[in-house]
């Protein structure tokens, strides 16, 4: 039975002081045991150096690309920079080629997961045939096969009457229907924020209301149903407000938002630039702001990277053409943990919870999300003290561009460990 | 001379002097234009590439006449098929930089297009249209015509009417004249205005009357098919009843009022016939100064091109 003791650490996990250091044997894949001092003359040791310990982080919205894309990405890559990047728990996107809508795709995929991959893949059953918003997929089938959520990955359904039926039909099941929101007619065409920087460029704009109103509609329908409901990607200051009333209705809803959202705005696409092409566009202060406060009060549960690795060539052209994209996994946690912990009043424990624990609990995963005795042994070394500098030509990504390029970020993972197998280890 | 680029992308990104340079070259171009040999050698022995991936019959003819009189090399490429991604503009701009292009006048259906090439090759662009970013060939021949006739830009008042969302030149014409301390008012129906116009300075009204006031200038823009609108628009029929430039309207400008328009005015909706006779109107004008304008601008494109080269 192979043994791990991680030294040296400071445990971000509740009931642990973040000024004290502490030593925390792996066993068996699973948390054995958390002390001041821990004696094991077999065990393999880790020296933590006083950094932070953090659970795996588990990312609710990421694209695999394989099948059918293995052009940009594929489970090999995709798993590489999730590694790099502290996640150990990946929940992808149905949207593969075809799409993950059937008992034999989910077994195929899950198949291909388990030979290629050193850390947990977990897959979304589609909502819709196809994705495509018009029916039902079999989704108890899909479930029977190991699927833990429903989504229609970046596609938003368009039918009340189907996703009213989706949300009903779900409850059997017991599991999140995830959506992503927005009015397919008001964005037509728009490829950025519609407001001061689509009039600047003369691009088409996709509008706040194009999210908030299919929001709002999607927390009514999820009312009414009594079903549970995730919104992911909320990216305007519009959408918290309704899902901070919707919880005051008690509304069985949840909701991700990505760092994009709270840290950069609109004008990232002057000049044309198609790293800052990303879907949903990225909004205004304003909006970065309201996100923030709904972090800060719990209307967002969840933070999640958000990966779409479009590759540079799709990126490099008439800005209308360009592939939305971003390369996400391995600088996640690094700009949330700047933009909330060091430049404003988080804790490293809120952005466990937000990247972990919460995930994990609206995805029923028990064994998953936090540091404690007989927990999975997914868990991170962070540098919560030094600064590094993001160099996106460096990434283990395909995509190998980034928004934050050159920026000199907090909370870099340098080792991940996932079911007590040492992945990563720069320390 | 403030002008010396090696493109010319927009009126956004260009100074108040730079475009008095140009102004100042077109009349010069203005004077070549008028005389029986029009012939001239600026371009001796320059490749001008003509790159639209649109339909277009006056514009072309307006840049192919003008290189012509310069004396340039010209080729006409009419590229279709700009959805497919194998037949980008930067693959494009790199074969005619391997054919040794010089300037590449280049108008696309997407914006940013003209300054993506631009960035790619050594050539120099001349943006003839990017989506509905811009136009700023056709914006500064308005230009010119305004000045000609208003003697110079400080305190006036343009008034742009119709459809600014789907119009490039309006983008360009207010980019321009906003720099040349001009009070610019567009008025059209709300769903014909882009967001956010007024944080960059320009007025917005809703009220063809209200807008008109002590105008100096109105610019009537051209409408697109009448079912492109969809429920952006109840009916032309409609339109004209609230937005078509009519004599009554003109009693609110001031007496000497100049009606500009891009060319072919639709006579039942968007300009009064009477108006579109009369001398006030002046199209015809800036037909004459679009050619001049255009040969400035290759003229100083190449002279910028010979500082740059020396």
């Amino acid at each position: 039975m192979s043994e791990l003791l991680i030294k040296n650490v400071r445990i971000v996990a509740d009931g642990y002081n973040e000024d004290e250091v502490y030593q925390l044997l792996v066993s068996d894949h699973k948390i054995y045991k958390i002390d001041k001092e821990i004696k094991s003359d077999t065990a393999e040791v880790i020296d933590g150096k006083g950094y932070l310990l953090m659970p795996g982080l588990i990312d609710m919205s990421c694209k695999l690309c394989e099948a059918g894309f293995e052009n940009t990405s594929n489970i090999i890559t995709v798993s590489h920079s999730a590694v790099e990047g502290g996640f150990t728990s990946l929940v992808c996107s149905p949207k593969t080629q075809p799409c993950i809508d059937t008992k034999s795709v989910v077994e195929y995929i899950s198949s291909k997961v388990k030979t290629y991959s050193p850390i947990n893949f977990y897959l979304y059953g589609s909502i819709t045939k196809n994705c495509d918003g018009t029916e039902i997929a079999e989704m108890g089938e899909m479930i029977s096969r190991g699927v833990i959520a429903l989504s229609d990955g970046g596609t938003s359904i368009q039918d009340a009457s189907i996703l009213r039926h989706v949300l009903m039909y779900s409850k059997m099941f017991d599991i999140p229907v995830v959506t992503r929101c927005a009015d397919k007619n008001l964005c037509k065409n728009g490829c950025i924020n519609k407001g001061y920087y689509s009039t600047k460029l003369g691009l088409n704009g996709c509008p706040l209301e194009a999210e908030e109103t299919i929001v709002a509609r999607d927390l009514i329908l999820a009312k009414y149903a009594n079903a549970r409901i995730h919104i992911t990607k909320v990216s305007t200051g519009g959408s918290v407000y309704h899902l901070r009333g919707s919880r005051k209705r008690g509304i069985n809803a949840t909701a991700d938002t990505c760092p994009q959202y709270f840290t950069k705005s609109e004008c990232e696409a002057d000049n044309y630039n198609t790293i800052a092409k990303v879907d949903p566009p990225l909004r205004t202060q304003d909006d970065i702001d309201l996100i923030i406060e709904g972090l800060r009060d719990g209307t967002i549960d969840v933070i999640s990277s958000g990966h779409t690795p479009a590759t540079i060539d799709t990126k490099d052209m008439e800005f209308e053409n360009a592939s939305y994209g971003i390369s996400s996994l391995e600088t996640a946690l690094m700009v949330t943990f700047t933009a909330l912990v060091k430049n404003n009043d988080f804790t490293p424990l809120d952005i466990a919870k937000k990247m972990s624990e919460n995930p994990a609990k609206i995805l029923g995963l028990k064994t998953k999300g936090k540091i404690a005795v007989g927990m999975d042994a997914d868990l991170i070394i962070v540098d919560d003290k030094n600064a590094h500098k993001i160099n996106a030509a460096n990434f283990v990504s395909r995509a190998k561009y980034s928004l934050y390029d050159g920026e000199e970020l907090y909370g870099k993972t340098l080792v991940t460990i996932c079911g007590g197998e040492i992945l990563k280890k720069s320390i | 001379m403030s002008f010396s680029r090696k493109d010319f992308i927009s009126l956004q990104d260009i100074t108040k002097d730079e475009i008095h340079d140009i102004l100042e070259t077109a009349e010069t171009m203005k004077f070549v234009l008028g005389q029986k040999n029009k012939k001239t050698p600026y371009l001796n022995g320059k490749s001008v590439i003509i790159l639209f991936y649109e339909r277009s019959v006056r514009a072309k003819l307006s840049y192919e006449l003008a290189a012509q009189y310069l004396g340039a090399n010209i080729v006409d490429i009419t590229v279709p098929g700009v959805e497919d991604r194998h037949e980008n503009i930067n693959d494009m701009g790199r074969t005619i930089e391997q054919m040794g292009g010089d300037f590449i006048i280049c108008r696309h259906p997407m914006a940013g297009s003209a300054k993506l090439l631009a960035e790619k090759v050594k050539a120099g662009v001349l943006n003839a249209g990017d989506g509905i970013n811009e136009d700023p060939s056709q914006a500064l021949l308005d230009l010119m015509t305004i000045k000609h006739i208003k003697g110079g830009f400080d305190g006036l008042k343009v008034t742009i009417v119709g459809d600014v969302m789907n119009s490039r030149v309006a983008r360009s014409n207010i980019w321009g004249l906003l720099k040349l301390g001009v009070n610019v008012c567009v008025v059209a129906p709300p769903t014909m205005i882009p967001t956010h116009l007024d944080k960059f300075g320009v007025k917005v009204y809703y009220n063809l009357k209200d807008a008109a006031k002590n105008s100096d200038v109105i610019m009537s823009l051209r409408l697109q098919a009448e079912d492109s609108y969809g429920s952006r628009l109840a009916s032309f029929n409609e339109y004209k009843d609230y937005f078509k430039v009519t004599p009554e309207i003109l009693d609110y400008a001031k007496p000497d009022c100049i009606i500009m328009h891009p060319g072919s005015p639709d006579r039942r909706v968007e300009i009064d016939s009477g108006i579109i006779d009369s001398d006030r109107c002046i199209t015809d004008d800036q037909i004459t100064n679009g050619v001049a304008i255009r040969m400035a601008l290759l003229y100083l494109l190449s002279m910028g091109r010979r500082d740059m080269d020396e």
